[in-house]
């Protein structure tokens, strides 16, 4: 059982949460200029990671925002919580830092799993 | 040494003091070159193995297993055997799994003890009555077996069922051809009769890296050397992406937790299989006694083999709203399998991008029913390089066509 620190409520039971899939997906575009195959790609394809993990967690029944954690799949370790709108404070393997700042949190719910 | 299963090895093996029995299958060395290597070792992989070496006399196979066979999927499911699908597509592949089902004990000379106890799915509401309606329609359509019953015809076939409950129960349907089987049997009996006509299976062994050379399959590196081979089947179920991304694809596939547990063995009480989509179980009665009791998913990426409490504790309510006499059960074990659920509930079963290496994933919560036929249809397109007629509209290349076949609701538990 996870216990998520929501970033404006504070630390809360799992229950209280909407798991909403990968965080830092970006839309494909111009509109006119995306293929097929990049279309299900943003779609449909996942990284679904073993080990490390960033997603978006909606506090459902609570404040009802949208907020990134970065989580460990097989231990369910939750290894850092940010906001919509910020980067994600871990690095990532190549050392940098994940995520874009100038996401808003609408394009960055765009593709809900 | 005895190999074939009988009453009458039984009895010369009971004589003998149980010392003539051969082991069920063979531990051999890794070779260097195969005609074919599967990655995998549950239901789907052990079946596909055995089909390649059954129906296409490919015999020179290697099936490689990271852990031991049976362990991942296969031997964590609720063992649910059923047709009830909605599309024609799904209808015809899981209709025709039933029918190797049907015919697999004999087949493999192994008892899976497959019991065709029914299946039936409860309506709670006038519009899970209509959908209950319209589904059976559409199996019957689909030469399915499915009978609607409403409310008395329910309770008549179904003892026990809680007389006031919170969710009425209104109806539902039963197919009657549905039921369960020893999940462990079947992985063995697979394994058993794959490795006598050569397959060689070879467990504790890691896949580490595929082999690619020129966009083409050449064999994959291992934890106990590189084996060589052309063709190259993966069967890995919650593991697809990460098996996937070593040969560099990226897959729509999201891995869950999917729980389950059994009771306290009881009595003969539960004579068929019981899905309750509004109060979110599932539940059957083992040959040994235990109620087995499936939950939904834990709905977060996991690949730890465990189920959250929250959901363990809305499918126990389920159950006591269903049938109060088992509150009083006590719990007996609870485990989870990582399930490798896709957007639309139906199967990736097909090529993919790199040459000679062909995928079998996306089974969700509802893999086992699918064993026989996803094996069947794995082993014909590796052999053929064609995707099996059954299989057709399985493939990944549907993601990008637009071509889903929604199977929601028919893929039982709600996910």
């Amino acid at each position: 059982m996870l216990l998520l620190e929501c970033p404006y409520c504070g630390p809360r039971a799992e229950i209280e949460f909407r798991y909403g899939g990968e965080s830092h997906i970006r839309r494909p575009g111009p509109h006119a200029e995306v293929s097929d195959a990049q279309w299900a790609d943003y779609l449909y394809n996942r990284k679904n990671l073993k080990g490390e993990h960033r997603e978006r967690w909606l506090h459902a029944a609570g404040c009802r925002r949208w907020f990134n954690v970065a989580r460990n799949t097989v231990t369910h370790q939750v290894l850092a919580v940010y906001k919509m709108t910020e980067p994600c404070p871990l690095p990532d393997d190549t050392g940098a830092p994940v995520g874009d700042p100038s996401m808003t949190p609408g394009t960055a719910m765009g593709g809900a799993a | 040494m005895t190999r074939r299963y009988s009453a009458l090895s039984l009895l010369r093996e009971g004589v003998n003091g149980q010392r003539g029995w051969e082991p069920a299958w063979r531990n051999p060395q890794a070779k260097a070159r195969y005609d074919a290597i599967v990655i995998g070792g549950g239901g789907h992989g052990l079946a596909t193995a055995y089909y390649l070496a059954k129906n296409h006399g490919l015999t020179n196979v290697a099936l490689v297993e990271r852990g031991w066979i049976g362990g991942g999927n296969t031997g964590r499911n609720t063992t649910v055997i059923r047709s009830n699908y909605f599309f024609p597509a799904s209808a015809a592949f899981y209709d025709f799994s039933v029918k190797l089902y049907e015919g697999l004990s004999k087949e493999l000379n192994y008892n899976i003890m497959f019991s065709q106890r029914g299946m039936w799915t409860l309506a709670h509401d006038r519009h899970g009555l209509e959908m209950a309606r319209r589904s059976a329609n559409a199996m019957l359509l689909n030469g399915i077996d499915a009978e609607f019953h409403d409310e008395p015809s329910v309770r008549a076939r179904i003892p026990g069922l809680n007389p006031d409950p919170r969710f009425p129960i209104l109806g539902g349907i039963n197919q009657p051809r549905g039921g369960t089987a020893r999940h462990d049997a079947v992985a063995w009996g697979y394994a058993r009769a794959a490795s006598a006509l050569g397959v060689d299976i070879i467990q504790n062994c890691e896949v580490l890296d595929f082999i690619i050379e020129g966009g083409r399959v050449r064999g994959v590196e291992t934890s106990l050397g590189a084996m060589r081979s052309d063709r190259v089947g993966m069967a890995v179920a919650g593991h697809s992406s990460v098996i996937a991304a070593k040969a560099g694809l990226r897959l729509p596939v999201s891995s869950y937790a999917l729980q389950a547990f059994v009771s306290e063995p009881v009595k003969p009480c539960l004579d068929t299989v019981i899905l309750s989509p509004a109060t979110g179980t599932y539940l059957s009665q083992s040959d040994k006694g235990e109620l087995v009791i499936g939950a939904g998913l834990d709905l977060y990426l996991s690949y730890a083999q465990r189920g959250s409490l929250p959901w363990m504790e809305r499918a126990a309510a389920g159950v006591v709203e269903l049938f109060p006499r088992f509150s009083r059960l006590r719990f007996l074990r609870q485990w989870a399998g990582i399930v490798d659920v896709v957007h639309d509930s139906t199967p990736i079963l097909g090529p993919t991008a790199v040459d000679g290496l062909f995928i079998n994933c996306g089974w969700g919560t509802g893999g086992f029913k699918a064993v026989p036929a996803g094996g069947w249809c794995l082993a014909h397109l590796m052999a053929t390089g064609e995707s099996h007629p059954l299989a057709r509209a399985f493939g990944i290349e549907r993601f990008e066509t637009g071509a889903l076949i929604d199977e929601a609701s028919a893929s039982g538990i709600a996910h």
